[in-house]
C-alpha cells in the first residue's frame, strides 16, 4: 500500500524564482557580514562604530526572520504576535545597561 | 493513522479536533514560533546581562597597540580571539569566528532550499539539502571545538593576578588560559559569560542537529511522502534559523562590539 501511494507523488519542477530570492538573500548576508569585518579592522572603537555594528546586525536580523523563516509572507496578526513582545527585550536592555553604569560608578 | 488524518480532514469545522489554523498556521508551526519567542527571550536575557557585567566593569582606555590582557579590564575581543587553527602564534584577528559566521548562515540558506524541494514534494532534492545543512551543523559544532579549546589551554604571555588555590589567596599567580574562576584574558566573568552564552548556543546547535537528522532519517523512509506534506521539515527549519539567528547577535555582541 505504501509503495501504491508513493508512487502517486509527482514533484514538481524547480521553483526558479524563489531559488533565486534565496540566493539573494543569501548573497545580502553574505556582504553585511563582509562589510561588518571590513567596520572592525579599519575603526577605532566608539559610538559610531558600534552603532554601525547594531545596524548590521538589525539588517541580517531582518532579512533572517522575514525571508528564511517566512515570517513575512505569513498573516499580519502572526508577524504582529510575533514581534510586539520584543519590546520587553528593548526595555530589558535599556534598564540593564543604565544598572551597569550605576553599579560602575559604585565600583570605581 | 489513516483515519485520524481523515477525521480531521473531514470536519473543518471542529474547533477542537485541529480542523480550525489560527492566524493560517498550523498548531505545530504556531508552537514553535512561541517556543522561538520564549527561546529569544532567553538569549536575550543572556546578551543583555553581558552587557551590563562589561560596562560594571573597567575598559581599556589607552592606545589598541599597546593593549595587554589584565584581570583589571575588560579584554578587547578581537585580541583575545585572534587564532586560526594550525597557524600557531599568528595574530589574525576574528577570522576563524568570521568562517563560522558563514558555515552557519550557508547551512540556514541550504535549509531553506529543503524546504522549497519539500514545498515540490521532491524527496531527493529534500534529503540532498538537509545533509548539507547537518554537515554544516557539525562543521560549527567542530570550530567551536576547536575555539574553546584554544580559549582554554591559553596561549603567549601569562597574566598575573591574585588566585584563590586550595582555599589559599595566592598573590602574582601565572594564569595561563581560562576556567570558571579565573583566566588569562581579563576578569572571571568575562570568561563566564564565553562559556554560558557560546556554550548555549552551542547545545542549540547540537539539539538542531539531532532534531535534523532525526527528520532526515524520516524523510528518507518516505514518512512525509506518505503523509502528503514536507510539513515537520519546515519547523524543524524554524529552529535552525533561528539558532543562525542567535549566532548573529552573539557574534555582533561578544566578537565585535
Amino acid at each position: 500500500m505504501a509503495i501504491d501511494e508513493t508512487s502517486k507523488v509527482v514533484v514538481q519542477p524547480v521553483n526558479k524564482e524563489k531559488v533565486r530570492r534565496i540566493v539573494r538573500v543569501a548573497i545580502i548576508l553574505g556582504i553585511v557580514t563582509t562589510f561588518e569585518f571590513i567596520v572592525a579592522f579599519t575603526m577605532h572603537s566608539g559610538t559610531l562604530r558600534t552603532s554601525l555594528f547594531i545596524l548590521m546586525t538589525i539588517v541580517k536580523a531582518f532579512y533572517i526572520v522575514s525571508e528564511f523563516m517566512h515570517l513575512k509572507y505569513e498573516k499580519k496578526m502572526l508577524i504582529w504576535t510575533i514581534m510586539i513582545p520584543t519590546i520587553f527585550v528593548i526595555w530589558l536592555i535599556i534598564a540593564l545597561i543604565y544598572e551597569g553604569g550605576a553599579i560602575y560608578d559604585v565600583r570605581f | 493513522m489513516e483515519t485520524t488524518a481523515s477525521a480531521v480532514q473531514d470536519s473543518p469545522q471542529n474547533l477542537w479536533g485541529g480542523g480550525m489554523e489560527p492566524m493560517k498556521v498550523s498548531y505545530g508551526k504556531l508552537m514553535m514560533w512561541f517556543f522561538l519567542l520564549s527561546d529569544a527571550f532567553t538569549f536575550s536575557a543572556l546578551l543583555v546581562s553581558y552587557g551590563l557585567v562589561r560596562y560594571s566593569h573597567a575598559a581599556f582606555t589607552g592606545d589598541i597597540d599597546t593593549f595587554v590582557f589584565s584581570v583589571k579590564y575588560w579584554p578587547i575581543p578581537e585580541k583575545v580571539f585572534d587564532g586560526i587553527p594550525f597557524l600557531h602564534g599568528v595574530h589574525i584577528p576574528l577570522v576563524f569566528v568570521g568562517i563560522m559566521t558563514f558555515i552557519l548562515i550557508l547551512s540556514s540558506v541550504t535549509m531553506v532550499l529543503a524546504v522549497e524541494a519539500g514545498h515540490r514534494m521532491d524527496r531527493k532534492g529534500v534529503e540532498k539539502w538537509m545533509l548539507w545543512t547537518i554537515f554544516g551543523g557539525v562543521t560549527f559544532l567542530g570550530c567551536q571545538a576547536w575555539e574553546w579549546t584554544h580559549f582554554i589551554v591559553g596561549t603567549g604571555t601569562p597574566t598575573i593576578a591574585d588566585a584563590f588555590i586550595n582555599g589559599n589567596w595566592v598573590n602574582g599567580f601565572e594564569v595561563l588560559g581560562a576556567n570558571l574562576s579565573i583566566n588569562q584574558y581579563g576578569p572571571p566573568d568575562f570568561a563566564d559569560f564565553f562559556f554560558f552564552i557560546t556554550g548555549f548556543h552551542g547545545f542549540h546547535v547540537f539539539s538542531g542537529i539531532m532534531i535534523n537528522t532525526l527528520i532526515f532519517y524520516n524523510v528518507g523512509l518516505g514518512t512525509y511522502e506518505r503523509r502528503g506534506h514536507y510539513e515537520m521539515v519546515e519547523k524543524v527549519g524554524l529552529y535552525w534559523h533561528f539558532v543562525d539567528l542567535v549566532w548573529v547577535f552573539v557574534f555582533t555582541f561578544f566578537y565585535l562590539v
